[in-house]
């Protein structure tokens, strides 16, 4: 389906990861997915929630409300709904009606193609930005952490202060890899392009 | 300017409702107690000596047949409610000082019955009826004045007019209820109010502040105080009594929609929405259950039904249920809540939609996170119902020493999943009492997956938390792994084993 707009319109978004997606920024009204990491999904919040958005998590019982907060997300705009069981599709298309950002975590059967595409017209007509913490067909980039280290502890010493995600952004079939560092108190280091095998974005033949 | 009051006063009425509540005579001797000194006694303990102020040893020596009985403030106030609707089906405007002494503004009663004394009679009259026969009345200016002449009265007794400054000229300064001032005036020799009212204002009040500027216009019978008649609140509750009882949730909300629409409505022809409702569910064997619920908003009748919903469905009352009460807890101006010529704006929206997830999964389905102040990572927040607030019992502001430095898990992981952590040679890695590790770990497994290489560990740290109370004493150590799968763990261990805090995600 195509865009009624020409000019699509982007959100806040969190400097760190801003030159890990497509176009530099959020857009509003489509879906995107990172699996693997919480803290990758809760960065891609923090941008809308800073500037005044409300945001919802909708299947994520464990989701770390402090660790959120450190992260830039306010929490008094935060709605969590930890156990939706089999509502958890209508539940996050109640909430992108009203709230500009949802992040959910589909359960193992994920959603038909027709589900999807229902919730990507709703996403559409609303203007909301759906974050998936999982596999999501249909999104307009997947972030993926493929891999990371820690820094700061060793062998019974220290204490975990800082970490470095790998990360794979397929978006529209190019692939891209970036570094992002995370220190203690959620410090963000900036994305270090250099430090990934591929610097530029590269066609993968897929 | 002083206002003409009448005062009614019941004499001993401490002991009076106490006897009614024991079920002892009143005629016995009887005192009062409270912190072990005497605070009341009835007139035949008075006769034998017993007085107050006295230690209990004492009274009791004084008199031997003396019933001690504790002082119970709410029994006086519960018991006197009664009395107080007798008098004001007869004259409105009554204000309560204290249970047992009334103030009645004295204008338009005596205008009513013909003049201040027969007004006054009226009122012992009522009382008479309501089962005070002794009770005394004082008019006078002022309630205080009125208040003096009601304790010297047989039953009536009227000080005229601008006579009020002679009339307790004589009477000591205790009287004034300011035990520091009175016994200070007595040391320099002022013991009668007629003394304090001769000395020059303004010296009193530079010696003694506006305290004794007070006490000293009272003294001169110029006591400023107004009557303010109380003012009885309407009762808003809203009953539904079902005949026969109704087992299904469904049935009893359905039953329920009338109701909780005339409730609303009865708030709404006075200005009013309810923003705090408490719901009361009977059971046909006896049973109660009884919550309070807080509407971010104000309740509308779907928003009742869907509270008297949930609470039924947590409720597990043994039997069917015979009556639902609505008590509207906490009422705003409606003026407050109305909506905007455009709707109510995007809150309104967020609300609305939030609410109707609520309808489909439960009360306690939509959460709202709050931090907390604690060491567990499971404790650093407080999760409360969308709609409601729950204060955060533990500052989070406070340092809390023995919690983590560092990094926040993002994954707090409420069950406690356990796990298993390994030794280089694949014994179980122990901490014993003395907070040595038996071996560094090596291996990790976590339920349901195979065990990775623990690439980097950290602590074990012990943590323990109110152990001076057995219940809910806390004993573990904390140990941070990262794996070679490039996880991150923040793991536990106590008396039962390893379990899983929380996950760096």
């Amino acid at each position: 389906m195509q865009a009624r707009t020409l000019g699509a319109r982007t959100m806040p978004t969190n400097e760190a990861v801003a030159p890990l997606l497509p176009g530099g920024a959020l857009r509003s009204g489509v879906a995107y997915a990172a699996p693997g990491s919480l803290a990758l999904a809760m960065l891609l919040l923090a941008g809308p929630s800073a500037a005044g958005a409300w945001c919802g998590v909708v299947g994520i019982p464990e989701f770390g409300a402090e660790a959120a907060a450190e992260l830039g997300i306010a929490l008094d705009r935060l709605v969590l709904v930890p156990a939706p069981a089999e509502h958890w599709l209508s539940v996050t298309a109640q909430l992108a009606e009203v709230l500009p950002v949802v992040l959910v975590r589909p359960p193992a059967a994920g959603a038909s193609p027709g589900e999807v595409s229902r919730l990507a017209s709703r996403l559409r007509q609303r203007d909301a930005t759906l974050l998936v913490a999982g596999r999501w067909s249909g999104a307009e980039a997947t972030l993926e952490v493929t891999g990371g280290s820690w820094s700061g502890i060793g062998a019974g010493w220290g204490y975990l202060s800082a970490r470095e995600l790998d990360v794979v952004v397929t978006a529209r079939e190019v692939r891209s890899r970036h570094r992002l560092r995370i220190e203690t108190g959620f410090r963000l280091g900036a994305p270090l392009p250099a430090a990934a095998p591929q610097p530029a974005p590269r066609l993968v033949a897929v | 300017m002083t206002e003409r009051c009448i005062v009614v006063w019941c004499p001993d009425w401490p002991v009076r409702a106490a006897a009614a509540e024991a079920d002892v005579d009143p005629a016995a001797p009887l005192a009062l107690v409270e912190h072990g000194l005497v605070h009341a006694c009835s007139a035949a303990a008075r006769a034998a000596g017993v007085q107050r102020g006295l230690k209990v040893r004492e009274a009791q020596s004084r008199c031997a047949s003396l019933v001690v009985l504790p002082l119970v403030p709410a029994v006086d106030a519960r018991r006197f409610e009664p009395v107080l609707a007798a008098l004001e089906t007869g004259i409105p405007t009554v204000q309560v000082v204290r249970p047992g002494l009334v103030v009645i503004r004295a204008a338009g009663p005596a205008r009513f019955f013909g003049g201040e004394e027969a007004a006054a009679g009226e009122a012992l009259n009522l009382l008479a009826e309501a089962g005070v026969p002794d009770a005394r009345a004082g008019i006078a200016d002022g309630p205080f004045t009125a208040e003096q002449a009601a304790r010297s009265a047989h039953p009536i007794r009227i000080v005229p007019p601008d006579q009020g400054a002679a009339f307790l000229a004589p009477l000591p300064v205790s009287l004034l209820g300011m035990p520091q001032l009175a016994g200070l005036l007595a040391r320099l020799g002022v013991r009668t109010l007629g003394a304090l009212a001769a000395l020059p204002e303004d010296s009193v009040r530079d010696r003694f502040g506006p305290e004794g500027a007070a006490a000293h216009r009272v003294a001169a019978g110029l006591d400023p105080r107004r009557m303010v008649a109380r003012v009885v609140p309407a009762d808003r509750d809203a009953r539904q009594a079902f005949e026969p009882p109704l087992e299904r949730i469904d049935q009893i909300a359905f039953a329920l929609k009338r109701t909780a629409e005339a409730f609303l409505a009865a708030l709404a022809a006075d200005l009013l929405v309810c923003t705090a409702l408490t719901v009361e569910l009977t059971a046909d064997d006896g049973g109660h259950h009884r919550r309070t619920w807080l509407h971010p908003r104000s309740f509308t009748p779907l928003d009742v039904i869907d509270r008297v919903r949930w609470q039924l469905e947590a409720a597990e009352l043994g039997a069917a249920v015979v009556e639902v009460t609505l008590h509207p807890e906490a009422v705003d101006e409606a003026a407050h809540h109305e909506q905007g010529l455009w709707g109510g704006g995007p809150g309104e929206r967020i609300h609305h939609a939030l609410s109707r997830v609520q309808s489909l999964l439960g009360h306690e389905a939509v959460l709202t996170p709050t931090l907390a102040g604690g060491r567990l990572s499971a404790d650093r927040t407080v999760l409360a119902p969308w709609g409601e607030q729950r204060p955060a019992l533990r500052s989070p502001d406070a340092p809390w020493p023995g919690r983590l430095p560092g990094f926040v898990p993002t994954a707090v992981l409420g069950d406690r999943p356990r796990v298993v952590v390994q030794d280089p040679a694949g014994r179980d890695v122990v901490i014993d009492d003395r907070d040595v590790i038996s071996g560094p770990p090596a291996t990790f497994v976590t339920p349901g997956r195979l065990g990775t290489r623990v690439e980097a560990w950290a602590g074990p740290w012990p943590l323990e938390e109110r152990w001076w109370d057995a219940a809910s004493a806390m004993r573990l150590h904390r140990m941070q792994v990262t794996c070679a799968d490039g996880s991150a763990w923040l793991l536990a261990h106590d008396a039962s084993g390893w379990w899983a805090e929380a996950r760096y995600d």
